[in-house]
């Protein structure tokens, strides 16, 4: 018999409340979590908002060491580790190690610790060379984001098949379907997966300001991000991660675990078109929806809720509204799409994760989280984003997507295990 | 039985040249491209040598827009990626580009670019960082060069397990093949040579300071006191047997037959490391028998500590001075995701030419019983070859690459 992947443990730290359950009220509660930022002085740049989290590693059971070695991306990942698999019920000591294994989605890795120590290094730009006496010894670890999967699996307990998954904006289901398709190959039982970024620093701000990709609007921080609003111009950037615990469908059901959905189908896709443009007709998307919804064995009909990517792009906001309706067919108008970038911002390859954190919960709830701040609907995306308010829904299938720079376009599809398959 | 994956091109970017006849012919004879370190200035620094592609010059290989968008990383991605298709003799019209992927393998994205651009907005402000920054640095960036520039428009992948990336890769490119993709091209890239590089690998410890370049770097010698990083990588196109077939795509050089990766425990857990049961899982998945085996290229991490575990893991798996063991990385160093991915495609020719290549500069110590080729390459008749490799926080990576009957 095919070995499926279920989700049985769920972990996130995500702006607006460290955990799962203050995640699920602020989504479900239509709050958002975009302020002005205050990482750090952001009046020399032209996007002056984020959406950060509030967050105290010491608070949260990390050691003085651990806080020292592990870039705030990696700890946001271990805390969302603990709490995933205590929410999972595994007795993970009682595990073959060997049988657990990690893929977790990164796209900038350790940005806060490595731009924090080259400004030492460098002083402040002015030396050419860096002066490596002054260099932690954690330097390493935090150019080479490989660490963070390493953190992760010492967390968990696991040896088995290891790595960083980094594609981008879409690492957060990348990692995911990757840690779907070792449960499938019998590489593993368990999997330790999901995705962590803590973008918000000065180098990566400067960097989307010279493309001008996130939001000049800082006069209402709150508000500023505004997914499939006629008024949108540009995405919120945010941090944060979701870590699931993954387990093969029999042997969770064997232990009777309280399974949230089955991981029935992943695809991704390159558009082969530009490095952050997209083609207009959202062809590589929608192939990606379908060959999900394809494997997932579900119609597109049946979908039941959409967690849109959804960033708040002029570009990016009709691409996906023309990718859906392009694999769900007269379906996309009928059911619900929404974008929780609107509340928690886009936490680049953490967003994948966090997002299918909030599709899991949806699921759990029958309750579908709106997409904030929409006020003015945009002829070109006419789809039902649920604004403003959260809606409860039937939900038992949901189609989770992702887009991002380097042309890939990623999609999960989440289904409850005891359906009839098609 | 599943399709078998097979190697229809390769491509690669080393300290050895751009061209793999050039590679191959350094790399036969024993021929060390370990110097001192000439893109910026290494004086104040414990650590001078490195294996550098010497010469290479962007421009003359690559569109002109593309050069100021991209990393050194992509540059040597991208040239790689246009030797790996031309050498699969592949018409653009033979595969649907639907049905083509990449996955590529990276440790630090275009670092030198951002290592620049944080310079600029550290010391001239934030209104100073290049509209490229964003995505030149990532570690997607790769993947999506080389998609946009060959028209791949089917899965897509990018892993960071450090060392061992380059064979993850490899493996991922395997399984997204046999979900139906008919064509990947997919291996590993890494250019650790400059300034921020170099002080995160003095930083992490495993740097050789010696200033000899016959001394600087070697693996399983008594002697071994790190290793000297080189640049470059390489790029393989791999093919489902069938889609190749019908495509009439030229024979193919071998087969990726298995693949295992694990991860070594916490440390001071006291549990045994993770690279024994990653080869006897690879050589599993590759309906193998150690006997099968007829060389291994070794991670050659060139540390007391990892070569005893390496040392190790070998003479378990295959008894003591059981298989010739080689580490062609010493007349390179290590490339980091890319050195794993060389290290297949020398694998490859290794098959092809029915010739292991030496390690050089090294005299084995007689505590690790290996029978490690050294001096000059030995004439084997090599049907299956074990390619390791293990990243720097515990990532262990075995790939089983094997001639097609």
């Amino acid at each position: 018999m095919a070995r499926r992947a279920v989700i049985t443990g769920i972990g996130v730290l995500a702006p607006g409340g460290i955990g799962t359950k203050a995640f699920w009220n602020l989504l479900s509660e239509g709050r958002t979590a975009t302020r002005g930022i205050t990482r750090f002085d952001p009046s020399p740049f032209r996007c002056k908002v984020a959406a950060e989290a509030d967050f105290d590693p010491e608070l949260h059971g990390l050691t003085p060491q651990e806080i020292r070695r592990m870039d705030r991306a990696t700890q946001f990942a271990v805390v969302a580790v603990r709490e995933a698999v205590a929410d999972s019920g595994l007795e993970t000591g009682a595990l073959d190690p060997h049988r657990v294994g990690v893929g977790i989605g990164s796209a900038l890795g350790a940005t806060t610790s490595l731009e924090r120590e080259y400004r030492v290094l460098s002083d402040a730009g002015r030396r050419e060379l860096p002066d490596h006496a002054y260099a932690l010894r954690h330097l390493h670890d935090y150019l080479t984001p490989s660490t963070i999967a390493a953190e992760v699996a010492w967390a968990a307990g696991a040896e088995g098949p290891a790595a960083v998954v980094s594609t981008g904006c879409t690492a957060g289901l990348d990692a995911v379907g990757h840690a779907v398709d070792l449960i499938r190959e019998d590489a593993a039982d368990v999997m330790i997966t999901g995705a962590t970024d803590t973008p918000i620093s000065p180098i990566t701000m400067a960097g989307f300001d010279a493309i001008r990709a996130t939001t000049p609007r800082h006069d209402d921080a709150a508000h500023a991000s505004r997914p499939f609003d006629a008024s949108r111009n540009g995405f919120v950037l945010g941090e944060g991660a979701a870590v699931f615990v993954v387990e093969e469908l029999q042997a969770a059901l064997r232990r009777g675990a309280h399974i949230y959905a089955e991981l029935a189908g992943y695809a991704s896709r390159c558009s082969a078109f530009h490095m952050t443009g997209l083609r207009p007709d959202g062809r590589e998307l929608a192939r990606a929806v379908t060959e999900a919804l394809d494997e997932a064995r579900i119609p597109p009909g049946a979908v039941d809720y959409v967690n849109a990517h959804g960033s708040g792009t002029q570009q990016n906001d009709r691409h996906e509204t023309a990718a859906l309706k392009a694999a769900l067919g007269h379906h996309a108008y009928r059911t619900p799409v929404s974008s929780i970038k609107s509340m928690v911002g886009h936490s680049l390859g953490g967003s994948g994760s966090v997002e299918l954190a909030a599709s899991a919960l949806a699921m759990r709830h029958h309750v579908v989280p709106p997409t904030a701040n929409l006020h003015t609907p945009d002829p070109e995306c006419d789809l039902d984003y649920v604004p403003l308010t959260a809606r409860e829904h039937r939900t038992d299938a949901v189609l989770t997507v992702g887009s991002g720079f380097g042309g890939f376009q990623s999609a999960i599809v989440l289904a409850r295990p005891d359906r009839s398959l098609r | 039985m599943s399709v078998r994956t097979v190697i229809t091109g390769m491509g690669v970017a080393t300290p050895h040249g751009l061209d793999i006849t050039d590679f191959w012919a350094a790399t036969r004879v024993g021929k060390s491209a370990i110097g001192p370190v000439t893109r910026f200035d290494v004086s104040g620094y414990p650590a001078r040598l490195g294996g550098e592609i010497r010469g290479f010059t962007a421009a003359e290989h690559l569109p002109g827009r593309l050069v100021p968008q991209t990393d050194r990383v992509t540059q040597l991605a991208l040239v790689a990626a246009d030797r790996a298709f031309k050498d699969a003799r592949l018409d653009p019209h033979d595969v649907p580009a639907d049905d083509m992927g990449v996955v590529t393998a990276v440790t630090a994205g275009g670092a030198a670019f951002v290592q620049d651009e944080m310079r600029k907005l550290f010391s001239r402000g934030s209104r100073h960082v290049s509209a490229y920054q964003s995505f030149a640095w990532f570690n997607a960036v790769n993947s999506g060069q080389i998609s946009i520039r060959h028209g791949l428009r089917g899965p897509t992948g990018v892993l960071v397990s450090e060392q061992a990336g380059g064979l993850d890769a490899l493996a991922q490119a395997r399984r997204r093949l046999r979900k139906g993709s008919a064509l990947m091209a997919a291996g590993g890239f890494d250019a650790p040579i400059h300034p921020l590089g170099w002080a995160a690998e003095l930083a992490g410890g495993r740097l050789s300071t010696s200033g000899d370049p016959e001394r600087a770097y070697l693996p399983f010698d008594a002697a071994a006191r790190g290793h000297v990083p080189g640049e470059g990588g390489a790029l393989l196109i791999v093919e489902r047997e069938d889609a190749a077939r019908a495509r009439g795509a030229r024979a193919p050089y071998a087969e990726i037959a298995g693949h295992a990766a694990t991860l070594d425990p916490r440390p001071g857990s006291g549990r045994p490391p993770g690279l024994r049961r990653a080869i006897e899982l690879a050589l599993a998945d590759a309906a193998a028998d150690a006997r099968d085996v007829d060389v291994v290229f070794a991670d050659s991490a060139a540390t007391a500590r990892l070569d005893r575990e390496e040392a190790d893991a070998l003479t378990a798996v295959f008894g003591p001075y059981g298989v010739p063991v080689t580490a062609p990385k010493t007349m390179i160093g290590r490339l980091q995701a890319g050195g794993s991915a060389v290290d297949v495609a020398t694998a490859v020719l290794s098959i092809r030419e029915g010739l292991i290549p030496p390690s050089i500069h090294v005299r084995p110590s007689p505590d690790h019983r290996l029978d490690l080729v050294t001096g000059q390459a030995r004439t084997a008749s090599v049907h299956t070859a074990l390619v390791l490799a293990r990243g720097a926080g515990g990532f262990n990576s075995a790939l089983v690459v094997r001639a097609l009957d």
